[in-house]
């Protein structure tokens, strides 16, 4: 401890004065919520990559089939089985046609007189499988898309009454949510295939008419735990309307875990499209998904792997895009990790 | 707790109830009956089974008789096969797929509990990042897709693994297991991690390791068993994946279960098969949601002894 | 008095995504043999943080020691290795914490959890470290201890659960015992039980406590000395009578004027303005200075060292210079210094020296 204190001049001991309310100013800029997780998200790599991809996807799927000289439905069958080919590529030694046949590598499309390019190569019946593979993503992003919506509206509408109603309301809709609850998503989803019209809309139904149930129980918990918060007693407080309450109080806080969940729906959707054309309930030909795509490589993955390996790709980089964005979502959009 | 079990009881059987009767009216919105659009049943046949499942009385009364024919685990005969009947069908198909079940749950828990383990303790380092993206990848590439490769580089080009069949005896049990597991490892390492993180920020750890504990003590004594007890819950829809999964897995390594019979049965629209298999699917995964939920108030001394209230 | 532990120049940071937060900057401090230190201050001055640092129980990935030691029986704590560490920690040096309600681990029944630290510190039979907790349970008060430690935390009420921490801390008869806001989270009533307990525990065994709250009340009732802390320093320290009736410091006085009192009728009870800074980025000087009404030009360009008062309390406050003017003190606190003999208020012994 200081025995010797420094000499220091009169002046330093001039009294300043201190206005108290200057140590709150604030340092940060002030953000809303969402510009909040949007910083956040951007911090997480993989989230941002996968944006990246998700939209590359997306936009391939949307010009892709425009943009291929060849369109999805037209079967050439003397072109059938070609593996890729690619203009530029070709001459580095990567997709420039050849393939095996009979054990022997040799260039298919020299051998069939092609002498145009299938950048993905064709299928079975001559299709061309660039603007197959990207309108079978258009199809699987649509079903997926609208599954989940289908999900949400219904989801955060029944649990949403169903909380912020209570007692009597409550119980009833929960005991229906009970029982639906134990039925597997599986045992439905075929059911349901089995009785309608194979097509879009039938897959569509058949995801959505569980997959509500998920959305819903998280609403409902959501609007539980936020129903009785003082904020919200306040504003019932002061007058408020119930609408006004579920606008502007509950829906803002409930908003981030609807959105994190969607997210997580979607990939289970394209998933259970892809399932179902997979054991044979999905779209029929010549309508493509990456489902049926999938299913029709797999009968040629000895010959033709290209097939497979280009529709398994684009839905397994799908299904992990949306799996990293959803967690990303999730680390931004929870307050709990707010540091 | 008896209480407990009892309610649990009730909407079981609802449900199953439930889903009973859906079959029962989708059965009668295919169109036409599906035992008159079988050829292979011969005019005699065609009204003995008429006769058994009622076909010729009104609706309530066939519902009726179905329902009776239901809890006597009758689901009719198929039409695929001659006068065999679904029970059987299901039973003599039940071996294979429930190896490959069980043995795809246990892989693909314990795997996944080690990889959460390592990815919990050692987090933030490669090991974390390594097990995370096995996870990442596990949720996210469908079992179809992930099977077909493991079949295409491992069956074929490696040739060192059955690509398919169930002729080989375990080994051929090899790469189904693999591919059905990847679901349940996966769900469960994220699952773990997630938990251990969280436990191992609680001050009852904190508290351990101001008692003196190591870290492995701390790890596998006071933080692996509350860590491990919430996986339980997901046992249920991890059991559902595996279902999900075994319909597509065992038709790729053509392995002789219930799956692959099922999807056969799909595609040549065998309906007794279908509606059995799925009866037998929704009982099944049922039943395993509610030994979870007997299960979790037995493991929780929380739950056990506050006597079944669930908060 | 010997001296157990003794804290000098500790510097601790956090590495956060923000950057990196200087918690503690610079805290020095002793704790003597039997006696209880009461570390006062608000919500993030580093209160906890220090004790938490003299057990290292602080996230090794995020923080850092910067610089001093912790001398604990010749034996500087920061740089001893995780198993030394554990050598120390329930046996030495055992700690209590705020929330009982989250302390103590669900799973576990409380008689696993009290024999834990006995078997791994002390070499005793199964059988007799089940003994030990018995008579540790029956120490906190604690009835029917037999058939107790065969039940779970849940079955036991939030007071009933801070006796079971107490119980744990006390199992090896630490020479040094940590309590963090020991009674923050409990009911008035069970407040008042457990301070009572932990008074009566510490005349029974001779253990020094290092007493952590923001509550100035409990300080007065169990603490010997006690050391104001403000954005990660000491600022003030003395005995209990030096810090109540004689503070030098003007953040010692803000709180002790923010704190009801019976004896002072006053309309309006006083709060400091404005809030602690933001240690990512401390301000130059006196950190205080920028919410003071004392405020002087030094105290915004150099830190203050520590002035002398008496043998045994010291303030870093630059009012304390031989060349500072004299600055009058808030009123409640001048009625105060008028009790203390060798105050500048001092009014004889009809104020009556009271606590």
């Amino acid at each position: 401890m200081t025995k010797e204190y420094p000499k220091l001049p009169p002046e330093a001991f001039k009294h300043v004065h201190m206005d108290g309310s200057q140590t709150e100013k604030i340092s940060k800029p002030s953000l809303n919520f969402w510009q909040d997780a949007w910083l956040r998200i951007r911090k997480n790599k993989a989230a941002v990559v996968s944006i990246f991809v998700l939209t590359f996807i997306v936009l391939m799927s949307l010009v892709g089939p425009m943009i291929s000289p060849h369109d999805f439905e037209t079967q050439e069958i003397t072109h059938a089985n070609l593996p890729p080919k690619v203009p530029g590529l070709e001459k580095i030694g990567i997709f420039d046609g050849t393939g095996k046949m009979g054990g022997k590598e040799i260039n298919l499309y020299e051998m069939k007189n092609v002498d145009t390019y299938y950048w993905f190569g064709t299928d079975g019946l001559g299709r061309d499988m660039f603007s197959r593979v990207w309108k079978g993503t258009q199809i699987s992003l649509l079903i997926a898309l609208i599954a989940a919506v289908i999900d949400m509206v219904i989801g955060v509408a029944y649990g949403g009454i169903s909380a912020y109603y209570g007692g009597r309301v409550d119980d009833a809709m929960q005991r229906v949510v009970e029982i639906l609850y134990g039925i597997p998503t599986l045992v439905v989803v075929i059911l349901m295939i089995l009785v309608m019209d194979p097509g879009i809309m039938a897959i569509i139904i058949a995801i959505s008419i569980t997959g509500w149930i998920g959305m819903s129980r998280i609403v409902r918990g959501q609007v539980l735990k936020y129903k009785n918060q003082e904020f919200v007693l306040a504003a019932r407080t002061l007058g408020a309307s119930n609408g006004r309450i579920i606008k502007k109080h509950l829906l803002p806080n409930v908003m981030a875990i609807i959105i994190i969940n969607t997210m997580f729906t979607i990939p289970s959707a394209i998933f259970f499209e892809a399932f179902l054309s997979f054991i044979g309930l999905g779209l029929q030909s010549p309508n493509a998904s990456l489902g049926t795509l999938i299913n029709d490589g797999y009968r040629l993955i000895q010959f033709q792997p290209h097939i497979l390996a280009i529709p398994a790709a684009i839905l397994s980089l799908l299904m992990i895009a949306f799996n990293l964005i959803g967690d990303g979502l999730r680390d931004a959009l929870d307050p709990k990790m707010k540091d | 707790m008896a209480k407990y079990v009892f309610k649990r009881v009730i909407y079981m059987i609802l449900t199953l109830f439930l889903i009973a009767s859906f079959t029962f009216s989708l059965m009668k919105m295919l169109p036409g009956s599906p035992i008159s659009t079988s050829s292979k049943l011969t005019p005699n046949q065609l009204a003995a089974v008429e006769a058994k499942y009622g076909l010729d009385k009104p609706l309530p009364v066939q519902y009726g008789i179905y329902m009776k024919n239901m809890v006597k685990l009758d689901f009719g005969t198929s039409f695929q096969f001659k006068e065999a009947s679904v029970t059987e069908l299901i039973i003599n198909r039940a071996g294979p797929s429930f190896i490959l079940g069980i043995q795809a749950l246990i892989l693909g828990t314990i795997g996944g509990i080690i990889l959460g383990m390592i990815a919990a303790l050692r987090q933030n380092t490669a090991w974390d990042y390594g097990s995370t993206l096995i996870a990442i990848f596990g949720i996210s590439i469908p079992s179809f897709v992930f099977a077909s490769l493991l079949q295409y580089w491992i069956g074929v080009k490696g040739g060192f693994l059955p690509v398919g069949l169930w002729e080989n005896g375990w080994k051929s049990s090899i790469l189904p297991t693999i591919a059905l597991a990847m679901g349940p490892l996966a769900t469960s390492a994220r699952f773990i991690r997630t938990e251990m993180i969280e436990v191992l920020g609680t001050d009852y750890i904190t508290l351990a390791k101001a008692k003196g504990a190591s870290g492995i003590e701390i790890a596998f004594k006071h933080a692996f068993r509350n860590a491990l007890i919430p996986l339980i819950t997901v046992m249920g829809p991890l059991a559902a994946g595996l279902v999900t999964g075994s319909l597509v897995v065992e038709q790729i390594f053509a392995i002789p279960g219930i799956g692959e019979q099922f999807v056969k049965a799909i595609n040549v629209s065998d309906y007794s098969v279908i509606m059995g298999t799925t009866m037998f699917f929704s009982v099944l995964l049922i039943l395993v949601i509610f030994i979870v939920d007997i299960l979790y108030g037995i493991v929780d001394p929380r739950i056990r002894l506050a006597g079944g209230n669930k908060q | 008095m010997e001296k157990i532990l003794e804290v000098e120049n500790l510097e601790l940071s956090f590495h956060t995504f923000a950057g990196e937060v200087k918690a503690i900057r610079g805290v020095n401090f002793d704790l003597k043999k039997g006696e209880t230190l009461a570390i006062v201050g608000e919500s993030g001055s580093g209160k906890s943080v220090t004790t938490k640092a003299i057990m290292r129980l602080l996230p090794e990935s995020s923080s850092e020691f910067k610089n001093g030691q912790i001398l604990f029986d010749g034996k500087d704590l920061t740089k001893l290795t995780d198993k030394e560490m554990q050598k120390i920690r329930g046996k030495d040096i055992s700690m209590i914490f705020q929330d009982p309600m989250t302390s103590l681990n669900p799973t576990m029944t409380i008689g696993k959890q009290i024999m834990e630290p006995i078997l791994k510190h002390q070499k005793l039979s199964k059988i007799e470290a089940q003994k030990m907790a018995i008579y540790l349970l029956q120490l906190v008060g604690m009835p029917q201890p037999e058939q107790r430690i065969k039940q779970y935390p849940h079955q036991f009420s939030g007071g009933q659960r801070q006796r079971i921490v107490i119980a744990i801390a006390l199992a090896c008869n630490p020479k040094i015992l940590i309590a963090d806001e020991p009674t923050t989270a409990l009911d008035v009533t069970i407040q008042a039980q457990i301070l009572e307990l932990m008074k009566d525990l510490q005349k029974k065994i001779d253990t020094s406590i290092i007493f952590i709250t923001h509550d100035l009340g409990v300080v007065a009732n169990v603490a010997d000395r006690v050391a104001v802390m403000y954005s990660g320093k000491i600022v003030e320290i003395g005995t209990v009578d030096e810090i109540f009736y004689n503070p030098q410091h003007p953040y010692t006085w803000g709180l002790l004027s923010s704190m009801p009192s019976l004896d002072v009728q006053e309309a309006k009870l006083y709060a400091i303005p404005g809030t602690p800074p933001d240690l990512l980025d401390p301000p130059k000087g006196d950190s205080f200075a920028l919410r003071s009404e004392y405020a002087m030009q030094i105290d915004l360009e150099e830190i203050p060292p520590f002035f002398k008062v008496s043998d045994t309390h010291y303030a870093a406050t630059w009012l304390l210079h031989p060349d500072a003017p004299e600055v009058t003190p808030p009123a409640t606190i001048i009625e105060r210094m008028k009790r203390f003999p060798s105050s500048r208020y001092y009014k004889g012994a009809n104020g009556g020296a009271t606590k």
